[in-house]
């Protein structure tokens, strides 16, 4: 009886725990895709691949991948200088584009499931709200 | 019969060549790029969306972000005064010009993109104020779009005069493309007309019109971001950006339809059609549109002779491919394009200087002037 009040006790915790999380990862990616519609695809294009040389790519894109932190840092503040992104040097300016750091979190959560990204951590807004410039 | 089946090879070939390249005529050049070089005015300014002359050595710039500099030698100083600029997506702080007669009444324009009036988000808005040194006062907010939107696409916004006292500047569809260009009562992927002062000119083409917008001059547009006048017709030239494929090239006429989205040379960025038709009656063709795009922005005719040969060209900036296009125009057509500047940056902003110079404003650089070598 102890064990099952235990594990039932256990059950409504992380229950609660569930209910209490931002929104669901594929509402958060759904609401990310129509973000990119509106302020990214014009540089990133539909199929994520940019343009070389001018827009980076964010399709299997290791600096996102591997850099998700700065990549919110650069969604919410602006990215200039030179990165190096699958190889290949980047030297442009995106400014910040103006998001709440709810909308930069459906955008990372959509970018990093899109194209065949896959994230296994969803991005949360208090996430995006923690990064400083 | 053999030379017919060789006949008909060729044509074969050719046809399907052809249709593989689907540019847009005429093809763009590269010419020997060592026949030119630049010298930097001013550095340091990320997006330099605008700008005018005070004088040959005194500048008016704007960054995007925010901040309007006057340029002294090559020094920026930081003006003073601006409203609050709301910065979304492509908005920001956008155009200035001068008042024609600025050097009486040190009166200055502006466009940004603002929010105000409670509703989320924002619009495009004209403003103009009195520039004293490095200070702007008596601000005045002369037209606002609305309704505010949090789309962060398409704000127009270059700003001309006429010689009859009259201003023009556009707004961009503001992500809204079904619902703002084609309706008159609304703002929005149009191209506005007004007095100096900011008021409505009594023979704006939709004056009359019961619940149509005064202001408007024109319609059906996307996101014009190159406006310049023609230095002998007066006529007023516009280029826009259209989806993927498609920007163009448009004289702006009084009332004139330029028929986005009902027509249009480009489709989705994802590849999906828009519209299966590019023209109709009623509505404008443009003048040129370039296929692919090359995502063209500032605008400016060389009506100098410090460049050999290209007095009475059009410059027109590619942000998309980083080059100044030269674009020569015979009889209202487009006969020769030509990259100036190859990989020099993304090409915000064109103008001619009172030095007759190009000048051109550059992302992640400043401002720089064309200089033949």
């Amino acid at each position: 009886m102890k064990i099952f009040t235990g594990i039932l006790g256990l059950f409504i915790f992380f229950e609660g725990i569930w209910l209490y999380q931002e929104k669901p990862l594929e509402q958060s990616i759904a609401d990310g895709e129509e973000i990119y519609q509106d302020f990214c695809i014009q540089c990133h294009l539909d199929t994520g691949e940019g343009v070389s040389g001018v827009f980076p790519p964010l399709a299997k894109s290791d600096y996102l991948i591997n850099n998700i932190e700065l990549s919110i840092r650069g969604i919410k503040y602006g990215l200039s200088g030179t990165i190096t992104v699958n190889g290949e040097e980047y030297n442009g300016v995106m400014q910040e584009q103006g998001l709440d750091d709810i909308e930069i979190a459906d955008v990372m959560n959509y970018i990093l499931n899109n194209w065949g990204n896959e994230s296994k951590e969803m991005v949360t807004e208090e996430q995006v709200a923690s990064v400083n410039e | 019969m053999r030379e017919k089946f060789l006949k008909s090879l060729m044509i074969g070939v050719f046809s399907l060549t052809s249709c593989i390249s689907q540019e847009n005529p005429p093809e763009v050049k590269t010419p020997d790029q060592t026949k030119f070089t630049t010298e930097t005015v001013v550095d340091g300014i990320d997006i330099p969306w605008g700008m005018d002359f005070i004088s040959e050595n005194e500048i008016l710039v704007t960054e995007k972000k925010g901040t309007l500099y006057r340029v002294t030698n090559g020094e920026k100083a930081e003006v003073s005064g601006l409203p609050e600029i709301y910065k979304r997506g492509q908005g920001g702080l956008l155009d200035v010009a001068l008042h024609p007669d600025y050097k009486n009444n040190k009166i200055i324009y502006f466009t940004a993109g603002v929010h105000i009036e409670g509703d989320e988000g924002g619009n495009t808005a004209l403003y103009c104020g009195e520039l004293n040194g490095n200070s702007l006062s008596n601000i005045k907010l002369l037209y606002k779009g609305k309704p505010n939107t949090k789309k962060g696409q398409h704000w127009g916004s270059r700003i001309v005069f006429d010689d009859k006292g009259h201003l023009f500047f556009g707004i961009g569809d503001r992500g809204n493309r079904d619902v703002n260009p084609q309706d008159l009562n609304r703002d929005g992927g149009k191209i506005y007309r007004l007095n100096l002062d900011g008021s409505i000119p009594e023979d704006n083409p939709f004056a009359d019109q019961e619940g149509a917008l005064k202001a408007v001059y024109s319609y059906g547009h996307r996101n014009p971001q190159g406006m310049t006048v023609h230095p002998e017709t007066g006529e007023i030239w516009e280029n826009e950006h259209g989806p993927k494929g498609g920007d163009e090239i448009n004289i702006i006429h009084k009332g004139k339809n330029y028929g986005w989205p009902v027509i249009t040379y480009g489709i989705n960025y994802s590849g999906t059609s828009i519209t299966d038709k590019t023209s109709m009656p009623g509505m404008e063709q443009p003048l040129y549109y370039w296929l692919p795009s090359i995502a063209p922005s500032g605008m400016a005719f060389s009506s100098s002779k410090v460049y050999k040969k290209w007095k009475g060209n059009l410059f027109v900036g590619s942000l998309k491919f980083k080059y100044l296009e030269r674009l020569v125009i015979k009889r209202g057509k487009v006969v020769k394009r030509e990259k100036i500047l190859n990989d020099i940056g993304r090409v915000r902003n064109v103008k001619e200087g009172p030095d007759g110079y190009i000048y051109l404003g550059v992302e992640g650089k400043g401002i720089l002037k064309l200089v033949q070598q």
